[in-house]
């Protein structure tokens, strides 16, 4: 992990792996209304964007799961060049949606793509980058939060670790006045996901699907007091976890049968 | 030159990965390959078991830049499987949010990706250094574009409020007023869009082709139709498979298809060499003065079909919003499926091209997806394109043939993310 100090116009490279490439399309809508932070750090790679491309960089933003084994040289690469690496959004901080294809036998997954050439294309169980190579900071979402990219980003500028929120959702969804999903009969993830998107999903009248991954304690126990009141089971809770942590689901599960015992 | 070996690894300026391979061996043409090197996704395999509800929320991470189309098409697939008409109201916002999305992808690829090549600079960033009036036109454009599918859907990259049967979220009056407003004001920036895009010469080179796209009797289709083709007939929607023919080829892992030939084209273009008639009268008017007469055979005028659908795509929102607005927008409940178990086809013309997708569901619970994507069915078009177009200028120095065959994958705004992602130029040496 590299220590943090202050930049100076750093240099900043992104990178994509397996992903939709949201992320650094959201980079791009945040520079919109932050013009300035183009006058703050120098883009020296950036390749959905721009043709050029730099071998030398201080900071580099990691979009993306790792799929493959070959993924892994790229990654190393990267690391041993950035002092400061950066998971930008769910698959590089989670697996994130890639991680679905992990909860049935690959061999299954890839006959029902490509049938018998499935040997043609190389992969693998989807994983974070973190389980690859070490970060030093990420920041979570599907996709990720534009203001949160700038904040990140001011604060890697003045030689700080980037402070994310650490408490559930439903305390920004309470300070935004939204009429609790569970009380409209549907699932949200609000009570132990990470806040920070501002609730955005139960705001547009979705329960929380955990694209910003669990807080650090989350309190599993309450969870399911939650969802007895509302004669729902755990089931529920773990189908919509798989979505962006079925990378983590496992692990998920075996806590929550503790909590019952 | 006798013998050339061109590799461009990993093309910029597109989404996702490709590679573009060229080798000519004693002035012959032995290889020219677009390879696609994006990892495979595995979206259809990762459908198989999930509920329907959960599909067009995890189909929209196909691809950050049409999550909206991809969500659209996913909702029309399980309707049609599960027997879902949505109402008037509901169709109406679909389609204001697929225009936005319209809207923000093609001003992203005319200005961001493409005009750079034509204004002699690397990239946008340069761009903005020269020109900051176009770049600051551009994103006033496209921030508008991205507002507009914000109030109906919560944002534009994975949409929210889009759901089986309709809305979980509506807009306020206010909200449309004021877009509204600035869908008005926009006009000015439309103006001085069509005459830069007027002033760019586009390289000549022209090769006929089949052109694919949606057809509607009444209106330019975005949002399903019947297939139609240049080359004459048409299709219902459930038989797309007999259009798309895919198979797969070793060099990618985004798969190809051919209908009547031996490749065929989808996306702006092929949507304006089939839909001409259609065009809201403004739009038509622009693709006169841009030289735009179908049947228009070259591919580097796939942007300048595109300037034509963001005039098009300006003036049919600023109809829908008045609309909107005249009809008291009111809150509607999604409609509830009549069965649970079916399957449907889902079309829709991304800004790419026609979208498929196509579930199977039993008891609520995908049990097979197939999706087809836009860029897919380019791939073997854009591949008959190079071959064609190589031999005609291996007189020019390596370095301008890279240039001509990046131009001209970029011209089709390739998106490779979704075709299993797509981009690289390799001469082989």
């Amino acid at each position: 992990m590299a220590q943090y100090e202050r930049y100076i116009r750093p240099k900043v490279a992104f990178f994509d792996f397996t992903s939709c490439e949201g992320c650094q399309l959201t980079v791009l809508d945040s520079l919109q209304t932050s013009p300035e932070l183009l006058d703050m750090i120098e883009i020296v790679e950036f390749r959905e964007a721009m043709s050029e491309r730099s071998n030398e960089y201080q900071i580099a933003f990691v979009e993306g799961s790792c799929t493959r084994p070959a993924d892994e040289e790229r990654l190393k690469t990267i690391r041993s060049t950035a002092s400061l690496v950066i998971a930008l959004g769910a698959c590089a901080h989670l697996g994130g949606i890639n991680a679905i294809k992990n909860l049935r036998p690959l061999p299954e997954v890839r006959a029902d793509v490509y049938g018998d050439k499935a040997d043609w294309y190389d992969t693998y169980a989807a994983r974070p980058i973190s389980a690859v190579i070490d970060i030093d900071g990420f920041i979570p979402g599907c996709p990720i939060d534009r203001d949160e990219f700038i904040r990140v980003v001011k604060m890697l500028l003045q030689g700080r670790q980037p402070i994310i929120p650490d408490h559930p959702l439903c305390i920004e969804c309470k300070l935004k006045e939204n009429v609790c999903l569970y009380l409209r009969g549907k699932i949200c993830l609000g009570p132990i996901v990470r806040a920070g998107c501002g609730a955005i999903c139960p705001t547009y009248g979705d329960g929380c699907e955990g694209c910003r991954g669990l807080i650090t304690n989350p309190n599993l126990d309450s969870m399911k007091m939650v969802l007895e009141e509302h004669g729902l089971s755990f089931e529920e809770v773990e189908q919509k976890l798989s979505m962006f942590m079925a990378y983590q689901t496992a692990g998920i599960k075996s806590e929550a049968e503790g909590a019952t015992s | 030159m006798t013998d050339m070996k061109i590799n461009v690894h990993h093309i910029t300026r597109v989404e996702g990965h490709g590679n573009i391979v060229v080798n000519v061996v004693n002035g012959e043409l032995e290889q020219c390959d677009l390879a696609i090197v994006e990892t495979p996704r595995f979206f259809e395999a990762m459908l198989k078991g999930r509920h329907y509800s959960e599909a067009s929320h995890i189909t929209s991470r196909i691809c950050g830049i049409c999550a909206t189309g991809h969500a659209t098409a996913s909702l029309r697939a399980t309707e049609n499987a599960l027997g879902v008409v949505p109402t008037k109201q509901t169709e109406l916002l679909r389609k204001l949010a697929f225009f936005g999305e319209i809207l923000d992808s093609h001003i992203l690829h005319v200005y961001m990706l493409v005009a750079p090549d034509f204004l002699g600079v690397g990239s946008v960033i340069p761009l903005a250094k020269q020109e900051p009036e176009i770049v600051m036109r551009a994103l006033r454009m496209k921030k508008l574009s991205g507002d507009l599918c914000a109030i109906i859907a919560g944002r534009h990259t994975h949409p929210i409020a889009m759901t089986v049967g309709g809305f979980t979220h509506y807009p306020t009056k206010e909200e449309l007023l004021d877009i509204r407003k600035r869908f008005e004001a926009v006009r000015v920036d439309l103006k001085e869009t069509v005459d830069l895009f007027e002033s760019l010469d586009l390289p000549a080179f022209t090769r006929e082709t089949e052109y694919i796209a949606l057809r509607k009797p009444d209106e330019y289709a975005f949002i399903d139709g019947e297939i139609a083709s240049s080359d004459g007939g048409t299709w219902p929607l459930e038989d797309y498979l007999s259009v798309t023919n895919e198979y797969l080829v070793p060099h990618s892992s985004a798969k190809h298809a051919k209908n009547k030939r031996n490749s065929y084209m989808v996306g702006a273009l092929a949507r304006i060499n089939v839909n001409f008639d259609k065009l809201h009268p403004h739009a038509k008017s622009v693709a006169e003065q841009l030289g735009l007469a179908p049947v228009v055979t070259n591919p580097y005028a796939i942007s300048v079909a595109q300037v034509v659908e963001i005039v098009h795509a300006v003036e049919e929102s600023l109809n829908i919003l008045d609309e909107l607005v005249g009809n008291c927008l009111k809150w509607e409940e999604p409609v509830k499926p009549k069965r649970l178990s079916g399957e449907g086809v889902g079309a829709a013309e991304v800004p790419r091209g026609t979208l498929f997708h196509h579930y199977t569901i039993e008891d609520g619970v995908i049990q097979k997806a197939n999706c087809v994507i836009p860029t897919g069915q380019n791939l073997a078009n854009i591949e008959a394109d190079m071959r064609e177009l190589v031999p005609t200028i291996l007189d020019k120095s390596q370095a301008e043939i890279t240039q001509s065959l990046e131009m001209l994958v970029r011209a089709y705004d390739p998106c490779i993310s979704c075709s299993a992602h797509l981009l690289n130029v390799e001469f082989v040496r």
